[in-house]
């Protein structure tokens, strides 16, 4: 038990400050590398009816099947017709795997919790209330996307009902 | 990697045994109310409780022991003594308090809780009536009489009887050796007392007149020390021969050193006046009373015949369904390969048809392997209308048939609780009290039956009763009162009034009981029965009774399905809610007032429902001569689905939406088809308004 537990406290420490970057447009966003499962490149997306738009539907990876959201969508950016660099990040928060669909997938980087700044106060409202910070690495900076925020199914519900 | 956060895996299987036991014990105990007659159940329970307390004092939970080993006395003394008049009810209420009790600790310590419950009120209660038993008979037996002093004192008891009694029995059985016996354990070996208790345990099938020093190993802890330092001593009389002795103490763990040494008679009355000595110095020796020994322990060949079973944790077979739904499609995958399907390869089939077989072979003992019989839950109702009918008043038989049709695990768990919202119901508002009954010319013991019975792909379970019945006119004047009624009172059918009773807050009792009356009951009833794609049926006779049939899938997993095709995209629909399909011409459509499309077949009118308008898909397909009509049914209600094409039909293995996309209706789940991708299940019931 004690072993388990040992294992489980290094692997966070392995992870700790550690973000999966990815861009869309010419804006790079973060996401805890905790919450990445895996990597995987565009591919059949089964359409789901009366979904909010940004859920593009389900997906098979390898016998599960995960519904993927369209983050530009999300973003409430314009639709970009997928291409050959367009992957899809597997993400797991509380038990449940959702596919993230982005532009392309950058690097993996340490961000120092000191190099993170909150987000503006004054622009909390619209997209900005995904973003739970801003991480510095020398010049660049990094929206660092808040996973509970993008998934809250608030919105969802207003729709389907 | 396994969720269950680094917890003992002892403490799992403790949890499950114990589960399992006490429901055996629920089960035994309701059975022995009703005969009336401890005799062919008292081994087991006995068995049980001394399972319980060993292995609950092995895993420190000394509440769950100490209230076990109450229990055990109590039982010890009825099997010693079958001849006498018991208060069956008062005992069985005793011992479901204390399957409760084990339960909600049992619980707690499942979820990481501590087991805190304090069982000394019920014990007290177990050992007042243990000396109302004892008291109420008088004259039995000089031998009882001294254990019964002996339930007093807490098995205290003085040398000279026990020299007496000993010296009776040891006349009686001339032939029979009588043995002494010191054990050490080994050092460091820990809880010598309870090992000990197992030496003990595993003698009584050898040996009777067992005396063992110290006496109070499982209760008291403290007699760990005196077994380190002085050994654990035990005197017993058995037909054994030293040999055969010798070797039933060799398999015992940790063991040290073992004297093994005959004595006398009058030897052994000294030794026992020996240990009588030594009592004086600690004041904890005491007597357990021979009896229990001289009476054969049957129970454990009883025991034997469930070895072979296996107990696998249900998230295992989950696994192995998924991968057996996994294969399935691969297999597909494989011999429908779009690269060898121009190729004619006459061997490659052959294997391929092999191996299609073998598949399908293992799909049905896997699907097998999931299918558990209703009896367990169906025995779970004796308890409920038990207890509901002595609170009650009311004197109510339950008659269980069909108890070992199968179905599959899912849904057992989803039926138990919808089964006793029902029986509830049944007891409180159906059944009459017995003035009502007797007035009416019916039995004063109202009798529900519960039957299951299979039916081709489902299985029907009906619950019926001989109550008053529905109240036709009172529950329409409910649904009035509600608002539930949307057509004219006359088109109503029998069925459909009787079928309000399942709508969210109806309830025609006026007053609410503790047991139902507050309108939750029976809509969790159809919600229950619902998700696991099943229908609820009521149909009632005024004076005469009630009956309610739940029509259930025996699985959930694997349905037949059609494939259509609309657009790029691909539904399924239940083979058993399709009716036919056909081409249509323009000239049998014509649209209502709204607009709606209607379709004239054989006479009948029916409703066309576009799925690309439905759910807003991009198709070429919108001429209603070009594509296909699907007539689907759902309870008695028929609609044509309109799609593309049909593609053909298979075997589905149904798997949930995630949980991310909230119900969608119309839609009742996804399964992956051949070539890996998806397609929807549309669930009929939902499309049809």
């Amino acid at each position: 038990m004690e072993d388990s537990l040992l294992n489980v406290m290094e692997e966070e420490d392995t992870q700790k400050d550690k973000f999966l970057i990815f861009s869309i447009d010419k804006e790079q966003y973060g996401i805890e590398i905790k919450y990445v499962l895996e990597i995987i490149g565009i591919q059949k997306i089964t359409e789901v009816p009366e979904l909010p738009n940004y859920v593009k539907g389900i997906i098979n990876l390898r016998g599960k099947i995960i519904p993927v959201m369209d983050v530009r969508l999300r973003f409430k950016k314009n639709f970009r017709d997928y291409d050959d660099r367009t992957c899809i990040i597997v993400v797991q928060i509380k038990d449940m795997s959702i596919g993230l669909i982005i532009d392309r997938v950058i690097e993996v980087v340490d961000i120092e919790e000191e190099q993170i700044t909150p987000p503006p106060e004054l622009n909390k409202s619209s997209s900005n209330k995904y973003i739970k910070g801003i991480g510095k690495i020398g010049e660049e900076v990094k929206l660092l996307i808040d996973c509970d925020k993008l998934l809250s199914q608030e919105e969802l519900e207003e729709i389907s009902y | 990697m396994s969720e269950n956060d680094g917890r003992d895996p002892m403490l799992d299987l403790y949890i499950l045994e114990t589960y399992n036991l006490i429901e055996e014990l629920e089960e035994i105990i309701l059975e022995s109310e009703k005969e009336k007659d401890y005799k062919n159940s008292i081994d087991t329970i006995f068995r049980i409780m001394h399972t319980i307390k060993g292995n609950s004092a092995m895993m420190f939970f000394d509440n769950i022991s100490h209230l076990a080993h109450s229990i055990e006395d109590l039982f010890d003394y009825l099997r010693d003594n079958s001849e006498l008049n018991v208060d069956y009810p008062a005992i069985t209420d005793l011992i479901l308090q204390s399957i409760d009790f084990i339960k909600n600790q049992l619980g707690k310590i499942g979820n990481n809780e501590t087991s805190d419950g304090n069982p000394e009120e019920l014990v007290s209660d177990i050992r007042k009536q243990l000396e109302i038993i004892t008291v109420e008979t008088p004259q039995e037996s000089k031998e009882s009489k001294n254990q019964a002093d002996n339930e007093e004192h807490h098995y205290y008891v003085s040398s000279v009887k026990d020299c007496n009694e000993i010296l009776e029995g040891e006349l009686q059985n001339r032939l029979d050796i009588r043995y002494e016996v010191v054990i050490f354990f080994k050092e460091d070996c820990g809880m010598e007392n309870i090992r000990a208790f197992t030496v003990i345990h595993r003698l009584k099938n050898l040996a009777y007149d067992i005396i063992y020093f110290p006496e109070d190993i499982v209760e008291n802890n403290e007699t760990e020390k005196v077994i380190r330092e002085n050994g654990f001593r035990i005197i017993f009389s058995s037909k054994r021969d030293m040999k055969e002795i010798k070797k039933s103490f060799k398999g015992t763990a940790f063991l040290s050193k073992i004297t093994i040494n005959p004595v006398s008679e009058e030897e052994s009355c000294t030794k026992i006046e020996n240990i009588e000595e030594v009592k004086s110095s600690l004041e904890v020796v005491s007597y357990r009373e021979p009896q229990i020994a001289s009476k054969n322990y049957s129970s454990s060949s009883e025991s034997q015949g469930k070895h072979n079973m296996l107990n696998v944790s249900v998230e295992k077979l989950d696994m192995l369904m998924d991968l057996m739904g996994e294969l399935v499609i691969s297999e597909v995958m494989v011999t429908n390969n779009p690269e060898i399907a121009s190729l004619n390869l006459d061997s490659f089939k052959k294997s391929s048809t092999h191996l299609r077989k073998i598949i399908d072979n293992l799909q049905d003992v896997v699907m097998s392997i999931r299918m558990v019989p209703l009896a367990p839950t169906f025995k779970k109702m004796n308890r409920i209308v038990r207890d509901m009918s002595k609170k009650l008043g009311k004197e109510v038989e339950i008659v269980l048939l069909g108890e070992d049709t199968e179905v599959d695990k899912n849904i057992i768990e989803h039926i138990g609780d919808p089964l006793m919202h029902i029986i509830r119901n049944s007891l409180d508002h159906g059944i009459e009290a017995p003035e009502d009954r007797i007035a009416a010319g019916k039995n004063s013991i109202g009798k529900i039956t519960l039957q299951a019975e299979n039916s081709g792909g489902d299985v029907n379970i009906i619950i019926k009763d001989d109550g008053k019945g529905l109240n036709r006119e009172k529950i329409l004047m409910r649904a009035k009162e509600h608002g539930l009624i949307d057509k004219p009172e006359g088109e109503l059918t029998d069925k459909e009034i009787y079928s309000f009773i399942f709508l969210p807050g109806f309830s025609t009792k006026e007053q609410v009981s503790e047991f139902s009356g507050r309108g939750v009951g029976m809509d969790v009833v159809l919600k229950g029965i619902e998700k696991v794609r099943g229908k609820v049926y009521v149909d009632s006779t005024l004076g005469k009774g009630t009956t309610i049939t739940i029509k259930i899938p025996l699985t959930l997993a694997i349905i037949d399905g059609m494939t259509i095709r609309v657009g790029q995209s691909i539904y399924t629909i239940p083979i058993m809610s399709i009716k036919q399909s056909f081409k249509v011409n323009e000239k049998d459509v014509f649209k209502d007032i709204d607009g709606n499309e209607i379709i004239m077949v054989r006479g009948q009118c029916y409703n066309i429902l576009r799925l690309h308008e439905r759910y807003n898909i991009e198709t070429e397909v919108r001429d209603i001569e070009k594509g296909i009509l699907v007539m689907v049914e759902n309870e008695g209600k028929s609609l044509c689905v309109f799609a593309d094409e049909l593609l053909g039909e298979q075997q589905v293995v149904v798997k949930p939406l995630p949980n991310y996309i909230k119900k969608v209706k119309g839609i009742g789940g996804c399964n992956l088809l051949g070539d890996g991708s998806i397609s929807l299940i549309l669930d009929i019931g939902g499309l049809i308004p």
